[in-house]
């Protein structure tokens, strides 16, 4: 059945209620008497109207709403009192930010944030630098979260049998459908919780209902973590990882720098060991053993490409190797020195992790816990904790187990929190027919998708944003998700509202999760410890305390014998890079943003390696069809290099929403095949290769060869060797005497070494500088709009090795500018402090100055992708000019931020610091590899950086003297695996 | 002078008979001159006249239409991307200004070095000169992103005291383009006031009397008219011949300035000179052999004329050819990775077609106007023009859209295609020049009666000696 974010219209004809309403509406006269009265139902009246293609072509080009009119959202505060980040200030300064902590959730997990608000308004969120998981660092999702907010595709009213209802029928309904039907017959069905405030409503509503059940269940669950541990050590224990002690690290198929909880600070924590500088040249070693190519793999020092069903095998060896008694196949496809080089690497580690990635089996998992036990990495790199989630279980046996009671009719009130599992549960478990067989089922989700279509109730959830809740981090530190505003529309609830409901508690989110913590907390003066909490944005001592777990005494037992490894064509499903499992398919920043290493926007494709793409007759960009126990899907290929042979990769969560395929008439959704079986890999796939073209929008030419020589690559032994290494390009005389800098100078510096490529800096400056979105047919046309891109080259290292290297592109900011003598307008030009201004009302579009751009990092605006629809400009930044048609941009340090540090420092009577001023992208960036700065200041770390003998211009031969220079990408790589293959 | 009656046979002795049936016999007398002239537009219009006005208006339109849509709409109708900021835009503004250089060459140029036979091309190489060039100021007015703040490139005064950039090319281009076309204009102009007074004095129409009159300025034959005219002629001669080399120099500037592979050649600025006169003499050529054969004015566009402007042809066609050799050998000489990745994406890249159309077209065809019976063919001579017009917008368009794709850094390159705003671009143009020529033909003498008639007492003086 079709979803309401694909579907605006099929409502009305089953709807009874709606009719006389539906016709009622036409009435122009209705239409502003409502919109006078009622704004905000106005709104979601004007949504329904709003023809899906129409939407989507406004949407793709801009987020915008037609006909959303002048209604849209008025930013409300909160009734509670809400604490700010910085400074409380009296009363809110108008033009003056403020910045709120918060937590931002994603599989449970939270992420400690700021959000930034204007007059009341969010407009941005950033990393919180006291909490854990963040350290100030974000990622490309969290960043991207503030726009859901102002998502013109949810639905604010709620729906009985997808006819217009209201919250007071619904509780009315709730009420007798409770008392009435058998306590033992309901069912709550969440997805995970590690909030301790829902997770004590649950347990109150499961007292109160004796027999009811609460039920996990999200696609990207952590079902073989939990199993591994309980492998293991027959007990679920959390594992923390500590990447700042670990010499060595071996990744079975981790990606822990972008899919992991935890993920930002393991990034953090992963680069703060590369920091490789002349007078500190030590690097930690990354050994990537991994299915599919990820940005954890590009950083690492040696990969190894494997076949997902083969890292098992790998991990029984290494353990045997490493002294654990493990039963191991004699089969090793795999280079015998890469393996030699990895155990000895290991041995002499002082420190060191081995991490199972999500998507490995149990086995997988237990293996890692034993070979760092017998590394003695426990307690020291590797941290065992109590479980952060409420109830650690495994997800899709107890979805099976929901769906075989609502099936025999056990399930008589199903209340679901969240989530879409008609859309996304296992092909094999037939959630969205048993629903059918639920007298009565309600959903509280942020956009009325398939799972919302099929319920008879359909309550709107609130934005994360705008409610009250606490969630913990990845290694339990909890914290408190603190809305900057109230809700936009009145007819929104949170979790906690509707759980507060179903057990007849009337208390606000806001006292429920207040009064939660205060029964929890011991000392003395709550008042002040909630201050605490809300202003620094975690909760303090929150953080889970270690536990030494036992492994199992027999674990080649516990572990069964090794099955052989299958044969044929093996599928791996991953969670997508920016849509993860399909949550984001409504937001336009991140199906516009290039994923890290295809570069492919808007839509969903199976990545394969050269070899298998010839073997199998595949064409790049061409649809394929995956056939696997008589389910399938299609899917457009990419050929893809570091991709392991006979092994098709294809991103969960496409086939919905904003997505291309769907606009397209297609569906690329890789849940159609994917089964609780085997969630996450399959073999016995078939991939049959059909003519249909079907282009993608990439924003990197895919070539064969390609020039690398603007990215300088090194190993840690040839920097060692060359303290005299110098790879700045001198710049050549001028007949001119250069410019005296007698203020600030500002430049920027980019450690290619910490870079991830993981795309946080994209989004970043995208949220700050009202960057628009184009939509695929523009990004097909190369004009999509990011101010800054993340150029991704694969360099041939000096022994032969392919490295994945990664360079962000903002403006160089060129001190000889060639922008700027040929625009004939000076409409672009050098101002006092350096920076090369682009003023946006002198522009008349000439866009010479993009022609002479070396770098090409001038973006110009062809059409109007920037409309004033209410909704879209919500979301913007005051303090940056929104661009008009016919007007060329460019990346500016964040010239706005620079100009607060000034007006700041000259109310103080002092220059400005260095570390003041932080442009957007470096703020996001998890591994602090952007530093900017002023080049005046000796003493700032932006000099510093600039001194190190590494640092380059890009095409700096042109003389162009960039102020953004890089620092070369240093590689530790093993120098007994010089030249080996396998790589 | 006097009333003399002369045959000109000696300036068309080769001429094939073919084209030299005439329905009547033309009257080589200096008032014969006059009428066969003047009725070029007096007279009634042939028949392929109207369907060439018809066509012409009709694609007029859709160059209305094209840049009133890319003016509302803006230049993102066009295929334009970021590597590939200009495409048919600019490659349209070169060429139609190197059309209209082949007019001001001959008539400014050519004056100045007395070449007889200038005056029979002059008047309507002029006015193809204008008429191109104001096809061609379009471009540089709609490729822009916001039309409406064109005057920005002027140093209009204001309250900021903002002056144009100066160091732009682009302002060079603004100031160049308009001085030529002023100066071309006036030198046009001037050079009419003579034949305007014929045209007054036959004219019957009350309505065109009154236009003639006006256009004439009070001319009366007077001595001193005629002495006035003649300095002013040569003085704004002079002031013209450096502006056709200036003006499309200073379009190569906004090339050679630039860093962009491709670009960056200290060759262009002559480079451009020599391939827009080249471009200009098809032109001429194309129209003399229209206009000889279709207002049977064979006697007084004598193949003997078209063979001197055919060499012209061919001179500025080799110096191109020597461009390209020059272009390549630069890339191989300055052992530029860049200009290499770009020789080789130009040459074997999607846009191959374009490079060796671009190669063939002009350096091949030319080849046969070594031999004196085809610089001699009307027929040959419009195959050759065709084909270095289209040979001479291939080139603008290697040199824009083709070297833009390919940008510095890998990243970025994206390869540009044709769409269909692009290809309206291309063609609608052709309205708006052709209109205007049709129109031209029509209302003034398309050929200088003065001139003419200086010419024919030449030698007729040169038949009594």
């Amino acid at each position: 059945m079709p979803n309401e974010m694909t579907h605006h219209e099929p409502h009305a004809e089953d709807g009874r209620q709606w009719q006389p309403m539906q016709l009622m509406s036409e009435e122009d006269a209705f239409e502003a008497l409502l919109r006078r009265d009622h704004p905000r139902e106005a709104a979601a009246m004007q949504m329904a109207k709003v023809n899906r293609r129409a939407f989507l072509k406004i949407m793709g080009a801009s987020l915008a709403l037609t006909g959303f009119g002048a209604v849209g959202c008025v930013p409300r505060r909160t009734d509670e009192q809400i604490i700010p980040y910085v400074r409380q200030p009296e009363e809110l300064i108008p033009g003056r930010p403020l910045y709120f902590a918060s937590s931002m959730v994603l599989g449970g997990f939270a992420t400690g944030i700021l959000i930034e608000t204007h007059e009341g308004r969010p407009t941005r969120v950033e990393g919180n630098p006291n909490h854990p998981a963040s350290l100030g660092g974000s990622n490309a999702m969290v960043q991207a979260s503030v726009l859901e907010l102002y998502n013109p595709l949810r639905r604010v009213g709620v729906l009985n049998n997808n006819a217009a209802s209201s919250l007071e029928n619904f509780t009315q309904a709730l009420q007798r459908a409770l008392q009435s039907r058998n306590a033992a017959g309901l069912r709550l069905l969440t997805e995970t919780v590690t909030s301790p405030t829902l997770a004590a409503q649950i347990k109150a509503l499961l007292e109160a209902y004796p027999g009811a059940q609460w039920v996990q269940y999200e696609p990207v669950s952590r079902d073989n973590v939990i199993d591994g541990s309980l492998l293991a050590f027959g007990e679920v224990v959390n594992t923390v990882y500590h990447f700042d002690q670990a010499e060595v690290v071996v990744s079975l198929d981790a990606d822990f720098m972008a899919s992991m909880p935890g993920s930002v600070r393991y990034a953090h924590d992963f680069a703060s060991r590369r920091k490789v500088r002349a007078d500190s040249a030590s690097m930690n070693r990354l050994f990537m053993v991994e299915s599919t190519p990820t940005i954890t793999g590009s950083a690492a020092d040696h990969r190894l490409a494997l076949r997902p069903s083969q890292v098992e095998t790998f991990a029984r060896a290494l353990a045997a190797a490493l002294g654990v008694p493990v039963e191991v196949p004699t089969a090793r496809p795999w280079p015998s020195a890469w393996f030699d080089a990895v155990v000895a690497n290991l041995r002499a580690a002082g420190s060191s992790i081995v991490i199972a990635g999500n998507e490995q089996p149990p086995a997988v998992h237990a293996l890692a816990h034993a070979i760092n036990a017998a590394l003695g990495n426990v307690g020291t790199s590797v941290v065992y904790t109590a479980p952060v989630e409420a109830n650690p279980v495994n997800q899709r046996a107890a979805l099976a187990e929901l769906v075989a009671d609502m099936e025999a009719g056990r399930v008589e009130t199903l209340i679901m929190i969240g989530g879409d599992p008609v859309y996304n549960a296992p092909a094999d478990i037939p959630f969205g027919a048993a629903l059918s067989n639920v007298p009565f089922t309600a959903h509280l989700s942020y956009y009325n998708n398939d799972t919302s279509a099929r319920s008879a109730w359909f309550i709107p959830q609130t934005h994360y944003i705008e409610e009250w809740s606490d969630a913990r981090a990845y290694d339990g530190t909890a914290s408190i998700v603190q809305p900057p505003i109230g809700p936009l529309y009145d007819t929104v609830v949170s979790a906690h509202e509707l759980l507060a409901l179903l057990t007849g508690d009337t208390r606000s989110g806001y006292n429920i999760v207040r009064e939660y913590w205060q029964s929890q907390y011991q000392g003395g003066d709550f008042d002040r410890f909630w201050r605490r909490a809300l202003h620094d944005g975690v909760v303090p001592d929150s953080a889970l305390p270690p536990v030494s777990p036992t492994l199992v005494s027999d674990l080649n037992a516990a572990l069964g014998a090794p099955t052989a490894a299958p044969g044929g064509l093996e599928l791996v499903f991953r969670p997508d890079p920016n849509i993860w499992d399909g949550r984001f398919v409504g937001n336009a920043w991140l199906q516009e943003l290039p994923k890290p290493l295809t570069k492919i926007t808007w839509d969903n494709a199976a990545l394969v390696s050269a070899a298998t793409a010839r073997q199998l007759g595949l064409r790049n960009e061409t649809l394929v069809r995956l056939t696997y126990q008589g389910r399938e899907m299609e899917v457009p290929v990419w050929i893809t290099r570091g991709q392991p042979d006979d092994v098709i990769t294809v991103s969960l969560g496409y086939g919905r929403g904003l997505g291309a395929d769907v606009d397209a008439g297609r569906s690329f959704n890789a849940y159609a095949i994917r089964t609780s079986a085997a969630p996450w890999f399959v073999s016995g796939v078939t991939a049959t290769a059909t003519t249909i073209r079907y282009p993608l929008a990439t924003v990197r030419a895919n070539m064969e060869t390609e020039n690398t020589e603007h990215v300088h690559l090194l190993s840690l032994a040839e920097f060692q060797a060359n303290p005299d290494l110098y790879l700045a390009h001198t710049p050549e005389n001028s007949a001119y005497p250069p410019f005296a800098y007698d203020s600030y100078s500002w430049g920027m510096s980019i450690d290619m070494t910490s870079c991830i490529g993981c795309n946080a800096c994209i989004i970043g400056c995208q949220t700050e500088n009202n960057i628009p979105v184009v939509g695929k047919d523009a990004v097909r046309r190369a004009r999509e709009m990011h101010w800054l891109r993340v150029d991704r080259y694969y360099v041939e290292d000096a022994s032969g090795s392919e490295r994945t290297v990664f360079q962000p592109l903002p403006c160089m900011h060129c001190e000889q500018a060639p922008c700027e003598p040929v625009c004939p307008v000076t409409a672009t030009v050098h101002d006092s402090e350096g920076l090369n201004t682009m003023i946006y009302n002198r522009c008349v579009g000439t866009r010479y100055c993009s022609a002479n751009c070396p770098y090409s990092v001038r973006r110009f605006n062809y059409l109007t992708y920037n409309t004033d629809e209410p909704l879209n400009a919500e979301w913007r930044n005051p303090d940056v000019t929104v661009r008009i048609e016919g007007v060329m941009e460019k990346c500016t340090y964040c010239v706005q931020r620079i100009s607060e540090a000034r007006i700041n420092a000259k109310n103080e009577g002092r220059p400005i610091m260095d570390g003041e001023v932080t442009p957007a992208c470096a703020a996001a960036c998890p591994t602090k590899a952007i530093v900017f700065g002023n080049l005046n200041d000796p003493a700032a770390q932006v000099v510093a950086l600039k001194a190190q003998p590494h640092d380059y211009g890009v095409l700096a031969e042109l003389n162009t003297r960039p102020r953004t220079t890089y620092l070369a990408r240093i590689v530790n790589p093993d120098e007994s695996l010089r030249g080996t293959a396998g790589e | 002078m006097s009333t003399l009656d002369i045959v000109p046979g000696k300036s068309s002795p080769n001429e094939p008979q073919s084209l030299t049936v005439r329905q009547q016999p033309p009257d080589n007398t200096i008032g014969g001159v006059s009428d066969q002239i003047t009725a070029v537009s007096l007279g009634k219009a042939p028949l392929w006249w109207w369907i060439g006005l018809i066509c012409s208006v009709a694609l007029l339109g859709v160059f209305a239409f094209t840049l009133g849509s890319i003016a509302i709409r803006g230049t993102g109708l066009w295929n334009l991307s970021i590597p590939t900021i200009w495409a048919i835009d600019i490659a349209n503004l070169i060429f139609w200004i190197g059309i209209g250089h082949a007019g001001t060459f001959i008539s400014a140029f050519l004056l100045l070095l007395r070449f007889k036979w200038r005056g029979t091309f002059s008047r309507f190489a002029e006015a193809m000169t204008i008429f191109a060039l104001a096809t061609a100021g379009l471009f540089p007015l709609f490729h822009l992103g916001r039309i409406e703040y064109f005057y920005y490139l002027a140093p209009y005064p204001n309250t900021m005291w903002m002056n144009p950039q100066w160091r732009s090319p682009l302002i060079w281009d603004f100031f160049a383009i308009n001085t030529y076309l002023l100066i071309s204009l006036l030198f046009w102009f001037i050079d009419l006031i003579p034949d305007i007074a014929a045209l007054r004095d036959k004219a019957k129409a009350p309505v065109l009397k009154f236009f003639y009159n006006i256009l004439a300025m009070g001319w009366r034959g007077d001595m001193f008219h005629w002495e006035g005219l003649r300095k002013a002629a040569f003085t704004l001669a002079v002031i013209a011949t450096p502006l056709v080399i200036s003006v499309h120099s200073i379009v190569g500037l906004d090339f050679a300035v630039a860093i962009t592979p491709g670009w960056h050649h200290t060759i262009f600025p002559p480079f451009f000179v020599v391939g827009a006169i080249f471009s200009g003499m098809a032109m001429v050529i194309l129209f003399g052999v229209i206009l000889r054969s279709g207002f049977k004015l064979q006697n007084l566009i004598p193949l003997s004329h078209m063979d001197n402007a055919a060499k012209l042809l061919l001179l500025t066609g080799m110096l191109v050819v020597y461009g390209y050799l020059i272009e390549a050998f630069g890339a191989w000489f300055a052992d530029d990775a860049f200009e290499f990745a770009l020789v080789a994406n130009r040459s074997t890249g999607p846009f191959a077609p374009a490079f060796w159309g671009m190669i063939l077209l002009n350096a091949l065809p030319i080849q046969a106007l070594w031999f004196k019976s085809v610089r001699r063919s009307p027929t040959a001579l419009v195959v050759i023009a065709l084909c270095v017009l289209l040979g001479m917008w291939l080139e603008r368009f290697v040199i824009i859209p083709v070297s833009l794709s390919y940008p510095y850094l890998e990243s970025m390159w994206n390869v540009y295609t044709i769409g269909v705003w692009d290809f309206l671009t291309i063609i609608s143009p052709f309205g708006l020049f052709l209109t205007l020529m049709f129109i031209f033909i029509r209302i003034l003498p398309i050929i200088s009666i003065a001139e003419a008639k200086q010419h024919l007492a030449e030698e007729a003086e040169h038949a009594h000696q």
